[in-house]
């Protein structure tokens, strides 16, 4: 007799153990829920600008330079080669993605965080980075440079 | 504790009645520390602590005219320097204690390294050291964004894009921290959050968990010193080291307000997404010997990427600190453990020569 009771009473007592643990665990799942979703950025509008024309004349661009330019929200670097040619490539670099610029003394694009080297195709020859730079396909027309994103 | 309660007589009865002042003055005088060669060490631990006060107090009073977002984070700043009444002098005391506090957390981690201090049974001491150096380390790459000038805004880039090359999480993760896969003004709001909401809260989790260890084990005797019985005593912490204490916070005060003074924190140029990273573009100087590391590391390793293999290297050496504790048994054992030390040294070494490296090696090369 007493044994059944406190066998009633452990079942009874396991069982509101269960809901209780339930309830907890549904609690804090309702909680983190919300709120790691709420810690993910939404996705904002990338960018899916698949040309952009600069405002600038072509003839404006001294041979042996290379100047920043904006494509849709991310940064873009126009190249004019010591031969003449017009280039485009993303300006990420491929490495830890700082901000390519274009060295004179080496007619190469040159990132100044760690010291990698891209050719005037955009191919990474010296340094860390891993891959080559995107390269944009570089348009004149009339007295505009139209940049696109090679299809 | 008699003087005291002369003094304030019935005040003191009434406090102490409900507060227990009698056994908290107990608990103090109880503390003691042992007198040897290497005593000395044991002042890091306070130093590190008084510099995070400076922070804590310097910090409060940035609040009060820090603006955090892209279009006027620099400007409050630019205004703070140049307008606001001692505005420049509280915003270097911020900085260089800052620097120093990080400086001073890591001799206090490597002091504890050769002293062995780690031993058992103060493991949770060194787990809960070792968080509150890497949450010191984070204080540092948030805030540094925070002015949002040019050199920061790249640091973080680099920083932030580093997260990016773990495998499988580390883009999922480089988006959250960052509030998107680019370094914009959403960072800054976050990294601003980081800075003066969520690492403050975990720095009181782990530095209550770190001094009351502390307090509970007293201070570790290193083990040759054990061995060779050459303690020379023991000093009362209240107030004979106490006092020890404040003469070297005050010394390091009238160091900040000198360094302060002369070298003020500069602002530099207003952050700009479309400018190439600047030439000789460096981080906080306790990262630049991963930095360094990372320049000189190729483009492959293997099949890996080189960077990957950096980072992970970086991130197994950390977790191997991390454990030294569970690690490193023979010095548990009470033998002495000479392969460790040169270990340790070989650290320090190394880092020394890689930030050596990193401010000496021309960047255009």
């Amino acid at each position: 007799m007493a044994n059944n009771v406190g066998g009633a009473r452990q079942s009874r007592r396991g069982f509101i153990n269960w809901i209780l643990g339930t309830s907890l665990g549904g609690l804090i799942l309702a909680v983190l829920y919300p709120v790691s979703r709420y810690l993910v950025p939404p996705a904002a509008g990338e960018s899916t600008a698949a040309t952009v024309t600069l405002s600038m004349k072509p003839e404006d661009i001294p041979a042996n330079s290379g100047q920043i330019f904006k494509f849709g929200n991310q940064p873009g670097i126009l190249v004019r080669t010591p031969s003449g040619e017009l280039r485009a490539f993303a300006a990420s670099c491929t490495h830890l993605a700082c901000i390519v610029q274009y060295r004179e003394d080496l007619s190469r694009v040159w990132c100044a965080c760690h010291n990698g080297h891209f050719d005037l195709n955009g191919r990474n020859v010296q340094g860390p980075p891993p891959a080559p730079l995107e390269a944009y396909v570089v348009n004149v027309r009339g007295d505009e440079i139209v940049i696109s994103r090679d299809a | 504790m008699a003087t005291m309660k002369q003094r304030f007589g019935t005040v003191y009865e009434w406090l102490d009645e409900r507060l227990g002042l009698k056994a908290m003055g107990e608990l103090a005088e109880k503390k003691d520390v042992p007198v040897h060669r290497h005593t000395i060490w044991y002042y890091l631990g306070g130093m590190t602590l008084f510099l995070f006060v400076i922070q804590v107090a310097t910090g409060i009073l940035l609040l009060f005219y820090y603006r955090p977002s892209a279009e006027e984070a620099y400007e409050s700043v630019q205004f703070l320097m140049a307008e606001v009444e001692f505005g420049w002098l509280i915003r270097s005391v911020h900085a260089w204690s800052a620097n120093l506090m990080i400086f001073t957390a890591f001799l206090h981690l490597f002091s504890v390294l050769l002293m062995r201090s780690y031993r058992k049974p103060r493991e949770i001491t060194w787990l809960s050291g070792f968080a509150l150096l890497g949450i010191a380390m984070a204080f540092g790459f948030t805030g540094y964004l925070l002015p949002w000038n040019e050199l920061a805004f790249f640091a973080t880039r680099v920083g932030t894009q580093i997260v990016d090359v773990v495998p499988i999480v580390g883009s999922f993760i480089g988006k959250v921290l960052r509030g998107g896969s680019d370094v914009t003004g959403a960072t800054l709001t976050r990294f601003y959050a980081f800075h003066v909401a969520v690492l403050p809260m975990l720095v009181t989790v782990f530095l209550g968990v770190h001094l009351f260890m502390v307090q509970k084990h007293g201070m570790s005797v290193p083990p040759d010193v054990e061995r060779q019985g050459s303690q020379r005593g023991i000093m009362r912490f209240f107030p004979s080291f106490l006092l020890r204490d404040l003469v070297g916070w005050l010394v390091a005060l009238a160091i900040i307000a000198a360094l302060a003074a002369y070298f003020p924190a500069h602002l530099g140029e207003k952050a700009d997404p479309f400018t190439p990273a600047p030439i000789g573009i460096k981080p906080e100087w306790y990262f630049m010997f991963m930095f360094q590391t990372l320049k000189y590391l190729p483009a492959h390793i293997l099949w890996f990427e080189g960077e990957l293999v950096g980072i992970l290297g970086f991130g197994l050496a950390g977790a191997a600190l991390l454990l030294v504790p569970f690690i490193e048994r023979r010095s548990q054992r009470g033998k002495p453990s000479r392969w460790f030390t040169w270990v340790v040294i070989g650290i320090i070494v190394y880092i020394i020569v890689l930030t050596y490296l990193g401010y000496t090696a021309d960047p255009t090369q």
